[in-house]
């Protein structure tokens, strides 16, 4: 997750070992962006300009599916990530009084960063756990049968 | 591989590792190994087994005795008592009202549940999917090997058109005549693609084959490429399912050792390779141009068809796109003959049909049934009836793009061709139960929202329709409707229908004239008296 720390370097060496992992054609365009999202929170804009260099691909395809996807992030996020699932089967089943108490909780909106660059809260579509709705994930946990009483519980997991 | 007098299953899926599955698992190995019975008793760990609130399961053969949810520290007291002394651990066991319809199945191989017809879940949940030789041991690769050996790509082609299979994605085409289209298309490169993008809401029953029995659709892929004339294949697995897309490189991995996947597979001509690729969020790309232009590196936008994949498809080369649990019906076609599939279902639509059965009722899980059995049945046989005694209001099938169906029609069997007859769709399999305490406002309000958002922008139709159906249903929800926006939607309904590319767009907008057709006097009760009768929406009276 993305930190202080992390500088153009250790970005420049992301880039390095994904296109060598998977291989300098712009069709792997799309597993090269998710594996830098993933080691290094987002996708910076220096990121996406060396990308599109190395895949001889231009800038501006590279921002357009950096900018499609909903696992690929252009801004920075939080160190956790919160996906909350809005789609019909966990609304009917209680997910409504859950999305409320979850707002509360960590005083965020959908799609917000907390100031302290602890938690990100972000709706998204079906998780496909539908059998355990209300489902929710922290980061790659999954949480089912969510209730807005255990939902102190999940949080204070996470540091 | 060894026989063994007792079987143990723990259940293995990302929530039940949440709860502690992992050692759970390994406090089984430990105790079993402290009682010397690793010779007797045989160990592995399964995917999902159905409904989450009581995992994880730990499921016992051959007595099919289901414990859950079991704890780390209840592994002693287990062995100990049902596999050292063979005494059925009871307060242990998983009570019935906790398990679900996919669980159910379990039981009815002791008699007391009717029984579910598995093709496609044969294995999942009873085989170790990590493990190439029990998928072996239990039939696995068999079709493909008859296949090789002796059967031409025409033989195999007939086959699959005489079975009647039709594709389970949603819309139902003739599995075996796209197979024909393909394999008539010009050019030596063609393609195999199984679409594993599984993102339509309520809809799991992909990941569950994916992570229970990913060599199924190996050797499905296998025979497909073999039967068109293609030696590459990919799989599109969304980004969001980890452990399918674990689970599938494994097998992968295990078929290129053996070499059921590289060159000259049994010995025969047939050299085919899969590649893995991974989603990165987008409902989308459940579509399958949007899924070709996806896996070549692009944002995920439908082509305009004509052509169609079977002729220009990945690298504009000939493409055969197929759902994976389409995909899974095929080596039990080919093992046991069309003739027996189209015994099973109804004439139209032959086989089975997994469905997802979610919502307000009991038991909420995954169930595989003969093609044509009605909702009445599913509710009250599977989902053993609606939660708290509620009153069944509607049912949502199909995910998003589905229909929204009133409680009136209950009765009809459930098929691609009956459904099509009242103007619904049967699509992806998901039944999303509701009772009388949702409102179809609201409900209609949740799938736009979804279409909106998901909705990949390329053509205006979709992109502002959409968008404007949303601010609408919105606008009633809050009491502040006119009749003149019912005029609205119903146009809107229609232009989303005519007017955008893909499949996207022209179901989005069946939400909207399923709750006019169906349930127009609730909708108007929001705009006339600024009611929900549903107690659901938040009217501000102004």
């Amino acid at each position: 997750m993305y930190t202080e720390k992390n500088n153009h370097l250790t970005l420049e060496n992301i880039i390095d070992e994904a296109i060598l992992l998977y291989d300098e054609k712009p069709e792997e365009l799309i597993p090269i962006l998710s594996f830098v999202n993933k080691k290094f929170g987002f996708l910076p804009p220096h990121a996406l300009t060396k990308i599109s260099r190395r895949l001889h691909t231009p800038e501006s395809q590279v921002l357009s599916v950096a900018s499609f996807y909903n696992m690929l992030f252009t801004k920075p996020i939080g160190r956790h990530i919160i996906r909350f699932c809005e789609s019909a089967p966990c609304h009917v089943s209680g997910g409504r009084q859950v999305w409320s108490a979850i707002k509360e909780l960590i005083n965020l909106e959908d799609g917000e960063t907390s100031s302290d660059g602890k938690w990100t809260l972000v709706k998204v579509s079906c998780l496909g756990i539908c059998a355990s709705a209300p489902v929710m994930m922290i980061d790659d946990d999954v949480f089912g049968n969510v209730t807005p009483e255990r939902l102190p519980l999940i949080i204070d997991q996470y540091q | 591989m060894k026989t063994y007098r007792s079987m143990v299953l723990v259940s293995n899926d990302p929530y039940s590792i949440q709860q502690g599955a992992e050692e759970v698992f390994r406090n089984f190995e430990k105790e079993i190994k402290k009682l010397k019975l690793e010779d007797e008793v045989s160990l592995s760990q399964v995917t999902d087994i159905g409904r989450n609130d009581a995992s994880p399961l730990v499921i016992v053969y051959p007595e099919a005795v289901i414990y859950g949810p079991v704890k780390p520290d209840d592994a002693k007291y287990i062995v100990e008592e049902h596999l050292y002394k063979g005494r059925i651990a009871t307060k242990l066991q998983a009570s019935v009202k906790e398990l679900s319809g996919h669980v159910s199945w379990l039981y009815s191989r002791t008699g007391t549940l009717p029984a579910e017809r598995r093709i496609v879940l044969e294995r999942v949940g009873l085989i170790d999917p990590t493990s190439i030789e029990e998928y072996i041991l239990h039939d696995g690769y068999l079709a493909l090997g008859k296949v090789l050996t002796e059967m031409k790509p025409d033989d195999v082609i007939s086959t699959v058109i005489k079975s009647g299979l039709r594709g389970r994605g949603g819309a139902g085409f003739p599995t075996g005549t796209k197979w024909k289209f393909v394999s008539k298309a010009e050019g030596n490169q063609k393609y195999v693609i199984c679409n594993a993008d599984e993102s339509e809401p309520g809809t799991f029953k992909d990941r569950l084959i994916l992570e229970g029995d990913p060599h199924n659709i190996l050797e499905a892929m296998i025979i497909a490429g073999y039967a068109i004339g293609a030696h590459e294949g990919y799989i599109y697995i969304r980004g969001e399912y980890k452990l399918a897309q674990e689970r599938v490189q494994i097998a992968i991995n295990q078929a290129k050792e053996m070499g059921l996947l590289g060159k000259n597979i049994f010995n025969s001509n047939h050299n085919f390779s899969i590649h893995i690729h991974t989603g990165a969020g987008a409902y989308i790309c459940g579509e399958e141009t949007a899924l070709i232009e996806s896996i070549e590196g692009k944002r995920g936008e439908p082509r305009s068809r004509p052509p169609y994949p079977t002729t220009n498809g990945l690298w504009n080369k000939p493409t055969l796109v197929n759902n994976v649990e389409t995909l899974a019906n095929i080596p039990a076609i080919i093992r046991q003959g069309p003739d027996w599939f189209r015994s099973i279902g109804t004439p139209s639509s032959p086989g089975t049909k997994v469905y997802t059965v979610l919502g307000n009722v009991n038991m909420t899980g995954v169930i595989e049934v003969p093609m044509g059995i009605t909702l009445r049945e599913v509710i009250t046989i599977y989902a053993k009836g609606m939660k708290d005694g509620a009153i069944l209001k509607m049912a949502q099938t199909g995910g998003s793009s589905g229909s929204i169906i009133p409680a009136a029609l209950q009765d009809s069997p459930m098929d691609f061709d009956s459904y099509a007859n009242f103007g619904v769709s049967l699509g992806s399999g998901a039944l999303l139960i509701c009772d009388q305490n949702n409102c179809v406002v609201d409900l209609a309000k949740v799938l736009l929202n979804f279409f909106r958002k998901e909705s990949c922008g390329k053509c205006n139709p979709c992109r502002i329709g959409c968008q404007r159906a949303y601010q609408i249903l919105e606008k009633i929800s809050k009491g502040q409707g006119t009749l003149k926006d019912l005029e609205d939607l119903k146009m809107l309904s229609n232009y989303l229908y005519e007017m955008s590319n893909c499949g996207l767009g022209q179901t989005a907008g069946s939400p909207l004239k399923d709750i006019l057709a169906h349930f127009y006097a609730e909708v108007t009760t929001h705009i006339k008296q600024k009611v929900c009768p549903a107690g659901v929406c938040e009217i501000n009276n102004v």
